[in-house]
């Protein structure tokens, strides 16, 4: 393990009933970094998040985040390490019965005893942080789906968090709001002194911003390194990825019977 | 043939899991009580949402209830020349029987398919999730309250069910029907029982605000974070809870006339 490390993952296996996800995965979250997990869909990025968090335990191998085994802990020991981290969701998960201001208030009146001009004082600041102090009134469903990530982003970092890990941050978003969280990502992250872990599959947004990528396909690290030693890198598959071919060495087609079989043109 | 021995062999390992998962979420509830108690504010708020909003329902079925049970009471009781034992009649069937059973069904239906749904699309939109991210146990914030919000409202509204009822049954036996206003009243204070009748009759509703409550919970927290996966959920809530509503009914009223 890295001393330098805030997470480190190592040898990890995960999997579900039928299905191996991650064979054996190692990996480094350097503290003040922004670091992205790259893959194709359904490659389990996702879930190294939740493993991160843990919500969800590994088959094999282990995650350490600031020393700690995640999976060792008592549900006490996970808690005091998930007050460390800040999380948004792909769709932001806000709580759509609380408006703006409550939901970025949720986390600072569960964890501390704050009185209420200090939490307003706090609120709006992490609004402002995010540029939606105007809308602290709305409710959830009154905000675009780009405007309600950047106030999950708010709610995220709302007690100052190490860690902030993100869940596909650019998924169905225009442009316009694609940079903004750009922006929002790499100043957050600078200005806390956090660590921020991303999950994405979209490669100019990450390429520019990223401090470090690791690819994962078929359950390993496929490939790692800064964006500008990936931009080299002459390995198929992250070829593949970065300029978007649909077939190589992940193939288009999945997994079939002989096509010919399926149409029942031969006896 | 052996298939078909297989399949009712899973699908009642499934049911008895189930049933195991409620069993875990009851109790995990039960430790987060304390704590509930502490921020009791939270379970203030569900019992408006689960009793004050189901208050409409609870008053107009009574009154027809209780409005029907005078008229049928009295086609039958008049053939016997005991018509002023109307009151006893109405008073009766209701606190023993109907104000429980008929509020629970009408709980599982208003209160416990919105708690269900409510839970099960929080869970589909990771909203649970995220709070388990925020290191706030979903179980605590969420699931305690409405727990304990179900549990004190089902017996308040059983108890407002029934007084309401018997206005129902008065309205149409004295000022409709023209029965002895004197023996209405009086017949029905000299022959409802505190202890058996209204006390039992509030047991009876207390076990059903439990059986409704954790049920509706339970498949909310279970389902399946799909839209088609909440809307079974919704639609489990009301069958099962009507199902152990009856069924526990029958348990319950057995044990209370044998003891």
């Amino acid at each position: 393990m890295n001393e330098d490390a805030i997470v480190s993952i190592s040898n990890l296996a995960f999997g579900y009933a039928d299905r191996i996800i991650h064979k054996r995965i190692n990996m480094d979250f350097h503290r003040g970094k922004v670091v992205a997990i790259m893959g194709g869909s359904g490659c389990g990025k996702t879930t190294i998040l939740r493993l991160i968090g843990g919500q969800i335990k590994p088959h094999g191998g282990e995650v350490r985040v600031d020393g700690k085994i995640v999976h060792q802990q008592s549900q006490k020991g996970i808690y005091d390490l998930r007050r460390k981290m800040g999380m948004l969701f792909q769709h932001g998960a806000l709580f759509s019965d609380l408006s703006v201001y409550e939901n970025v208030a949720f986390p600072i009146r569960e964890h501390t005893n704050l009185n209420e001009s200090v939490i307003k004082d706090l609120v709006l600041m992490k609004l402002n942080a995010v540029g939606l102090r105007g809308a602290y009134k709305l409710m959830p469903t009154e905000l675009s789906g780009g405007m309600a990530r950047r106030v999950a982003l708010a709610r995220a970092i709302a007690l100052d968090p190490d860690i902030i890990m993100y869940d596909e941050p650019f998924a169905g978003l225009d442009p316009i709001s694609m940079g903004v969280i750009c922006d929002l990502i790499r100043s957050l992250n600078d200005a806390l002194g956090a660590t921020s872990i991303i999950v994405t599959h979209d490669v100019a947004e990450t390429f520019a911003f990223a401090d470090y990528i690791y690819f994962l396909a078929d359950g390993v690290v496929a490939a790692q390194g800064s964006p500008d030693e990936l931009k080299k890198s002459k390995l198929p598959f992250v070829k593949q990825f970065i300029h978007s071919q649909k077939d190589g060495p992940v193939p288009f087609h999945m997994e079939a019977n002989k096509y010919a079989d399926d149409l029942g043109l031969r006896q | 043939m052996i298939l078909f021995f297989e399949k009712i062999g899973f699908s009642l390992r499934q049911k008895i899991t189930r049933l195991g998962a409620a069993a875990r979420l009851f109790f995990s509830i039960l430790t987060y009580t304390p704590e509930n108690f502490k921020r009791f504010r939270l379970t203030i708020k569900e019992i408006y949402a689960t009793g004050v909003l189901s208050l409409v329902i609870i008053v107009v079925s009574a009154f027809f209830v209780g409005m029907v049970l005078g008229l049928q009471g009295y086609y039958t009781l008049q053939k016997y020349g005991s018509s002023e034992a109307i009151g006893v009649l109405v008073a009766l069937a209701l606190v023993r029987e109907l104000g429980p059973v008929v509020t629970a069904l009408l709980f599982a239906g208003r209160a416990g398919t919105a708690i269900t749904a409510e839970i099960g699309l929080m869970k589909a939109t990771e909203q649970l999730s995220a709070m388990e991210m925020m290191a706030v146990s979903p179980i605590a914030r969420i699931v305690a309250p409405r727990f304990w919000a179900g549990i004190i409202t089902m017996p308040l509204l059983a108890s407002i069910f029934s007084m309401v009822g018997v206005l129902g049954g008065y309205v149409v036996a004295v000022p409709l029907i023209g029965v002895d206003e004197g023996a209405f009243w009086s017949q029905m204070q000299a022959n409802v029982d505190f202890q058996f009748d209204i006390v039992n009759g509030f047991i009876k509703s207390l076990v059903f605000g439990i059986a409704c409550t954790i049920i509706a919970l339970f498949e909310g927290y279970d389902a399946p974070p799909t839209a088609e996966g909440v809307s079974r959920a919704t639609t489990r809530t009301v069958v099962t809870s009507s199902l152990a509503v009856l069924g526990l009914d029958f348990i319950l009223t057995s044990f209370m006339l044998t003891v």
